[in-house]
């Protein structure tokens, strides 16, 4: 593997200290065991680390201990049972998760919702986007050290899970949407208590760009570690906020055409050419503003009309291949869903965002310090459910 | 626990003394917290949220290992590759420990029963004391759990609960 030039002067900088106290400084090896059950690895991922000396000499990530076999289940529930199923893979915005499986059924079956449901879904995923990132900028700076971010944290997010609370029913795993359409329309009032709190992230927002990213210890903790360039993420398969924060403009909600929202939207893609911590952080935060202002459009242009196309009471999904991917909190998750004609599909294979965003960190450990594991870990920001399946 | 072993709290002078060690241990749980899947961020919100505020209770979070907590809390999805380490951070809390599970999936494996990973109860390998139903359950049920684990420790005989085999070092 290639190392980074940052990489290559931080070693030769250590030999060259050994050289000059005339010392030939030689430890043994050690194995640092980070989790399965660490509160760094928010949740249970296992990073087992070589380290010589404070340095990492080699790094593996062991997975696996979340899996729950989702695509065998999914082989064994009917189409309307899987979305429940599919909620719990990023559990942080769940919503999100039903919508691009909910969208390969409805390309099999040929029908496309109402504009009004269409537009509602996307409100929906970006208060998923919004409740899911405003966690990672608590969490993020627990992990630095600085517990004042959780607690704001999860005092803004609760108002956003009223929201959705109060349209699905419920705080986490909503199972709103269904095939052509959703299951209910908006509660009467809802629009305004949403203006409302989307002002509150965005004051939200503000409040943590001066007391976090303004603060001189964050910036001395996250700049210039764990730089991916941009040819290395490609290479992995990153996406989402991982890949725009080492400059790449890429995001599927503008790059691809799909029966939601975001087309008729004027909004930005932010990107950042750093490609280190810092810049994961800055980039989700601009995200997180800019999905409130979306979420603003969108309320501001709904549509009227139905909000259920005309579907069969026996939902059965002619035989093909779908492939519907989009732009999630954590990254590109996408659904090939496999039909042969039956009330459920005969294979359905999920690409989730975490999987292939953690698959860099072998590379990435390779010459940090043991205090920057915890900085990687939390800036690349992956979910277990969503790692592990 | 000498006293304990030899009956000395069943005598009817030295109940108000039992009152009182239950009434110390039931306020001052240190929950060790076993964050496992959704129902984290539940906890987590019940942990860490000013709604909420699981600390009002006398439940302590985040103590520094389990050799420390009187309560763990499964919270989320035993898988079968999780189960053993599992069991092994339950043996490492002192006694008396009490385990709260959280969710379907810790209960009775919720919504993957039929998975092939997924060790369907958190039950099957250590005992349980509070069962919260739910997917996943709000943070004001596992406040309601905590409320009723305080019940049952004030209700508690520890002569019951310590009658048994010796411990034997060595």
């Amino acid at each position: 593997m290639a190392l980074t030039e940052q990489q290559q002067r931080a070693y030769v900088a250590s030999q060259a200290a050994d050289a000059r106290l005339n010392v030939e400084l030689q430890t043994e090896d050690m194995v640092l065991n980070i989790g399965p059950q660490h509160p760094a690895t928010h949740g249970t991922l296992r990073v087992v680390a070589r380290l010589d000396g404070e340095q990492v000499v080699w790094a593996d990530v062991v997975c696996g201990y979340m899996h729950r076999g989702y695509e065998k289940l999914t082989e064994v529930r009917t189409y309307p049972q899987i979305t429940t199923l599919v909620n719990r893979i990023d559990w942080l915005s769940s919503f999100a998760n039903e919508v691009p499986f909910i969208l390969a059924a409805e390309k099999l079956m040929e029908i496309e919702a109402p504009p009004r449901a269409q537009y509602i879904r996307t409100i929906l995923f970006e208060l998923a986007r919004i409740a899911n990132i405003t966690l990672f900028i608590g969490t993020m700076g627990a992990d630095l050290g600085a517990i004042t971010p959780v607690f704001y944290a999860f005092r803004d997010r609760e108002r956003i899970l009223n929201q959705i609370e109060a349209v699905t029913g419920g705080r986490f795993h909503p199972n709103f949407d269904r095939i052509g359409g959703l299951k209910d329309d908006l509660p009467r009032g809802w629009i305004d208590e949403t203006k409302n709190a989307m002002v509150r992230v965005r004051e939200f927002c503000d409040e943590l760009e001066e007391l976090l990213m303004g603060n001189e210890i964050f910036q001395a903790r996250t700049r210039g570690i764990g730089v991916i360039p941009s040819d290395i993420g490609l290479s992995y398969g990153l996406s989402g906020a991982n890949i725009r924060a080492s400059g790449i403009d890429w995001d599927l909600r503008r790059d691809q055409d799909l029966p939601l929202a975001w087309k008729d939207l004027d909004w930005k893609v932010w990107t950042h050419p750093d490609g280190d911590s810092f810049a994961r952080f800055w980039v989700r935060l601009q995200e997180t503003r800019e999905a409130s202002k979306m979420v603003d459009q969108m309320l501001d242009g709904l549509p009227a009309g139905s909000i259920q196309a005309k579907v069969p009471r026996i939902i059965k999904v002619p035989a093909g291949e779908a492939w519907v991917h989009t732009e999630n909190p954590l990254g590109e998750m996408g659904y090939y869903v496999v039909s042969q004609g039956g009330l459920g599909p005969f294979r359905c294979k999920i690409r989730s965002a975490s999987f292939n965003n953690v698959s860099v960190l072998p590379w990435l450990l390779r010459g940090a310090y043991v205090p920057d594991i915890i900085t990687i870990l939390a800036s690349l920001y992956f979910i277990l459910g969503d790692i592990d399946r | 626990m000498g006293v304990v072993e030899k009956g000395t709290f069943r005598k009817p002078a030295l109940k108000p003394l039992t009152w009182l060690l239950n009434y110390s241990r039931k306020y001052s749980l240190w929950m060790y917290q076993w964050g496992l899947a959704c129902c984290a961020i539940e906890m987590g919100a019940a942990m860490v949220s000013p709604r909420y505020d699981i600390m009002r209770l006398g439940v302590i979070p985040f103590p520094a290992g389990p050799r420390q907590a009187d309560l763990i809390c499964i919270s989320g999805t035993v898988t079968d590759k999780m189960a053993p380490a599992v069991l092994r951070l339950y043996e490492q809390m002192p006694d008396p420990k009490y385990v709260i599970s959280m969710g379907s999936c810790a209960n009775c494996g919720g919504p993957y029963w039929d998975s092939y990973s997924v060790t369907k109860g958190v039950d099957q390998i250590i005992p349980v004391d509070v069962y919260i139903p739910g997917c996943p359950p709000r943070p004001e049920a596992l406040l309601e759990g905590i409320v009723l684990l305080q019940q049952r420790i004030q209700s508690e005989d520890m002569a019951d609960r310590w009658r048994g085999d010796p411990i034997v070092v060595g």
